[in-house]
């Protein structure tokens, strides 16, 4: 393997690792649940590209073929990332948050964990 | 008859792309398995949307695919900052209510992911008649620009790529 590709994969791996630790110590350091999701949905989304593009570099120093494989993750991860939180995120103001806690939604319909949806004209 | 056995040819195409990057080679063997499910996938699904949004501009979507990349980036980095130099005491954490002009939910749910994935701000839920997201903010000291940026950066984007 040249040398300069061993450069750039020792890079990213130390470049994923710093941020995966970083997520990781957020979720120690942070106080309270919703900043803390705040740790490993950012910080940790660009240690893992790093992993997965250090391994692109990797494949094709090694066997010359360009595995596609590590983009199917970073795109599943984009894909759940933002729905994990989001569901944590929703439990945790369904259990510990009330209304007056929250700002007001501006329109004539409350937050949705709260309040329900317009009604509709039923389907028949 | 075309049009019935490709009803939706952005997801026949996404899935055989998908396929040759799950099996990760390029046979033709391949490439007609992978054009099996891109037509059969679609016609199964089909119920499930009953009413697909339209991608106005292609090219743009492009475009917002490379700012957002740009941005989970930079959002790395300034939150992994906000973690490690700041302390707990001086991290004002904010919700933003910001109101919604796009209406399709597809399109909401983009920008629901985008503004999760980028700087100090996580959409936590929806207005019940999905008019305004509530975003929570790790840390900002002027809430009016996160909204306004939002707006400008990513949802007047996402308005002219589906509307």
């Amino acid at each position: 393997m040249p040398f300069i590709a061993e450069l750039i994969i020792a890079i990213l791996l130390v470049i994923s690792g710093v941020f995966g630790f970083v997520g990781s110590y957020g979720l120690i350091k942070l106080k309270d649940p919703l900043q803390r999701l705040h740790a490993p949905t950012k910080a940790t989304t660009l240690g893992i590209g790093a992993v997965l593009i250090a391994s692109m570099v990797y494949f094709v120093a090694k066997t010359g073929h360009v595995s596609v494989h590590e983009l199917i993750i970073t795109l599943f991860l984009f894909l759940t990332a933002p729905i994990t939180a989001n569901f944590i995120a929703k439990t945790y103001m369904a259990r510990n948050l009330k209304v007056s806690d929250l700002p007001k939604s501006g329109t004539d319909y409350g937050w949705s964990v709260f309040s329900d949806p317009p009604k509709r004209e039923p389907l028949d | 008859m075309l049009k019935r056995l490709v009803p939706h040819p952005l997801l026949s195409l996404t899935l055989i792309l998908f396929w040759l990057a799950l099996v990760n080679t390029l046979t033709l063997g391949h490439v007609i398995l992978g054009t099996l499910f891109g037509i059969g996938i679609p016609m199964i699904t089909a119920p499930y949307w009953p009413d697909r949004p339209k991608i106005r501009a292609p090219l743009k979507v492009a475009e917002y695919c490379l700012i957002v990349l740009w941005d989970i980036v930079v959002a790395n980095v300034q939150v992994a900052m906000i973690i490690l130099f700041r302390r707990n005491e001086d991290i004002r954490t904010q919700w933003i209510p910001v109101p919604l002009d796009l209406k399709s939910a597809e399109a909401i749910t983009i920008l629901a992911g985008t503004i999760t994935m980028t700087p100090g701000t996580v959409s936590a839920t929806l207005a019940s008649d999905g008019s305004c997201v509530l975003v929570h903010c790790l840390h900002t000291d002027d809430p009016d620009a996160v909204r306004d940026e939002i707006k400008a950066r990513y949802e007047s984007r996402l308005k002219e790529i589906f509307q």
